[in-house]
């Protein structure tokens, strides 16, 4: 302050007075400036006990999940099919199997659809009115319980027939199709407008440059959306209470009722018999393992992905 | 196309930039005019190679129609699900839809055997449990967000990101399994007594404590909304601009005058839309709540009751329902859990496009 009212330049200025320097030392100031600082100290502590309750569960979870799962897994769980009750032994062979054909099914129908309304909304849809509807639809059908999917799938595909394989793979299939939608979509808004620009030029037809062009480049995320989809629906329960009911046989009709992990797994943890719940833990632990392998993978994926440079 | 459309533009912005060159200056514009039709005159020599070539092979103009029609189509797809789903249930509710009206949400009696079916107990359940969750895991989630943004160190942030985003890929009958095993013995034997001890003067915790209930279910439902609640936190005030911090600290503001005036204040709207959808998604939440509530339709005033749930009434009874009028409530059950998700998915999903997007998009 000073310095500068003694510069040449402000000669022609009216002088300004200095301004006293501020007293921060007296006893509001301290005060208040305790009180601020301790505020701050206390609310940082509240958001680091906050984040450590967070984890704390997950952690219990976990090791709990994992010391159960361990003890009680072996050989059987993997080859045989479930026991007859109070009959020692026994595994979940046939769920294991069913909840891959009901994943099967299910991508097979929710893939396609999923990637190709995320295409549309990318690459055709982006900014008009039918495209910003059908992307809030997508999101809000994401949010949809999936109790829900599972009643209308019953009444369109179950009531008046019977329960089949089909059916749990259609329920899946519209829990997938929007977030595969919406992950197909931010992917494709990442890659680059001039990659678009050089193949439309050098006469590549605008379907052609969508495919080989866009679609390769944004690959590895889009193939997190759908790791990230399908991991979410391996875990699902309700949709499948009432589409492929669960079946204590070894089946693999389509259009039979079908086992599932999370199906069985719900059976025998509301059953009242210790092996039961034994067996329970085993599913979870297999389940969980499956998830969570998906989900790391899609972690490695996702970072690998990233594309580089901007529009 | 894209070019074509550029195209006119450019010519387009050559003529608004050239009238208004003709009023004040009189012989250049028609010099220009005159010349501008030449430029694109190409000599008259026939179609290039090249341009034969490409003729022949057509302009791919039904391949590019046909892509785009399927793409559309599946984009379509997506409305023709919801509106499916809305019309089905509504047929197939038919028969209570009648019977009952209105009625059907006011009425406290769920008999099956004398078919008298009313859904308050579950519509109170529900919000009960939902609103109790929210209650715990909004404050936590929140902290957590604060400190993944503004406090933690670069090294920690990811694991943390990572650890919380695992919590939500758990699937919910593991959590109902944990929660049936862990959290009801821990609930009946020390959290139960231990609430009685210091809280029980609010009448909340009257009655006797099975373990299972109300507070267990809203307890696993809080550890479940909160991953959800916090990332989408996480990402609203990553979302807001830092130069909004750097201005509060250089004003002399300790860390927490910035969050809060600088950060939260900003980003308020969309945390209140991240809130709205962990309601949501607790809302619909099914097999660990039906795991963990005790089942049974009553409206009790203490915490440690057995309740029901919208979603576990229906998970529970649909199998076994027999008779259409039976079938029918519980799918008019569900219609009404399907249009209330939806007005809250809507709402919040406006609210948080308010605040993020002009935010990258990004995954996982």
């Amino acid at each position: 302050m000073a310095a500068s009212a003694n510069t040449p330049q402000s000669n022609n200025l009216p002088e300004p007075v200095p301004r006293p320097p501020m007293d921060f030392t007296t006893r509001g100031m301290r005060w208040n400036n305790a009180w601020r600082n301790g505020v701050n100290y206390a609310v940082s502590g509240a958001a680091i006990l906050a984040t450590v309750l967070v984890i704390a569960p997950l952690i219990a979870i976990l090791v709990y999940l994992i010391y159960k799962g361990a003890t009680s897994l072996n050989v059987a769980f993997f080859t045989n099919v479930p026991a007859p009750v109070g009959q020692p032994g026994g595994g979940m062979a046939n769920s294991i199997v069913g909840s891959g054909i009901i994943l099967a099914l299910a991508s097979a129908m929710g893939v396609p659809i999923g990637i190709a309304a995320g295409v549309y909304l990318a690459e055709y849809g982006s900014g008009t009115f039918l495209g910003n509807a059908v992307r809030f639809t997508a999101d809000v059908l994401n949010g949809v319980p999936s109790i829900v999917m599972g009643i209308s799938v019953f009444a369109l595909l179950v009531q008046g027939r019977h329960f089949s394989a089909y059916a749990g793979g259609v329920a899946l299939a519209i829990m997938m199709i929007p977030t595969i939608t919406r992950t197909t979509e931010e992917m494709l808004a990442t890659v680059p407008h001039s990659i678009r620009e050089a193949a439309l030029g050098l006469g590549v037809p605008k379907w052609r440059t969508t495919i080989s062009v866009a679609l390769r480049t944004a690959s590895p995320g889009i193939i997190t959306g759908c790791m990230l989809a399908f991991a979410r629906v391996a875990g699902e329960t309700a949709p499948l209470l009432f589409t492929a009911l669960g079946n204590q046989f070894w089946s693999l009709k389509l259009n039979e009722p079908i086992g599932a992990l999370p199906l069985q797994i719900y059976v025998y943890a509301t059953s009242p018999y210790d092996e039961w719940h034994r067996l329970a833990w085993a599913g979870a632990l297999v389940l969980i393992v499956m998830i969570m392998v998906s989900v790391t993978l899609v972690r490695i994926f996702a970072n690998r992905g990233a594309i580089r440079g901007g529009n | 196309m894209d070019w074509e459309r550029e195209n006119n533009f450019c010519m387009t912005a050559n003529d608004a930039v050239n009238t208004p060159n003709t009023i004040p200056r009189q012989t250049t514009p028609s010099n220009f005019v005159s010349a501008a039709p030449a430029a694109p005159e190409t000599p008259e020599t026939g179609p290039s190679p090249i341009r034969q070539f490409l003729s022949k092979r057509g302009s791919g103009k039904l391949a590019d129609g046909t892509f785009s029609a399927v793409m559309l189509l599946c984009a379509c797809s997506i409305f023709a699900i919801v509106i499916f789903i809305a019309v089905i249930l509504v047929l197939r509710s038919k028969l209570s839809l009648v019977q009952f009206g209105f009625k059907f949400f006011t009425g406290s009696s769920w008999d099956p055997v004398s078919g008298d079916f009313g859904a308050l107990p579950f519509i109170v359940g529900t919000l009960e449990t939902s609103l109790l969750a929210l209650l715990m895991a909004v404050p936590l989630a929140l902290g957590v967000a604060i400190f993944l943004t503004e406090l933690c160190p670069r090294a920690l942030r990811s694991p943390i990101s990572f650890l919380t985003e695992l919590l939500a890929a758990i699937p919910s009958v593991v959590y109902g399994l944990w929660a049936v095993f862990v959290l009801v013995p821990l609930m009946r034997d020390t959290l139960g007594p231990f609430l009685v001890k210091y809280l029980g003067w609010t009448k909340l915790f009257d009655g006797p404590n099975f373990g299972v209930g109300l507070l267990s279910a809203s307890i696993i439902l809080a550890i479940m909304i909160l991953p959800i609640i916090s990332s989408l936190t996480r990402d609203i005030m990553l979302a807001v601009p830092s130069n909004q911090r750097e201005a509060m600290l250089a004003l002399g503001a300790t860390r927490w005058e910035m969050i809060r005036t600088g950060v939260l204040r900003n980003a308020r709207i969309g945390i209140v839309g991240a809130v709205i959808l962990g309601l949501g998604r607790a809302l619909g939440e099914t097999m660990a709540v039906t795991m963990v509530i005790g089942n049974s339709p009553t409206i009790s005033k203490s915490l440690f009751a057995p309740g029901y749930t919208l979603a576990s009434v229906i998970a529970n009874e649909f199998a076994e329902a027999s008779g259409s009028l039976y079938t029918s409530a519980l799918i008019e059950i569900g219609l009404a859990l399907f249009l209330v998700t939806i007005v809250v998915n809507g709402v919040a999903r406006l609210l948080v496009w308010a605040v993020t997007r002009g935010a990258p998009g990004r995954v996982a």
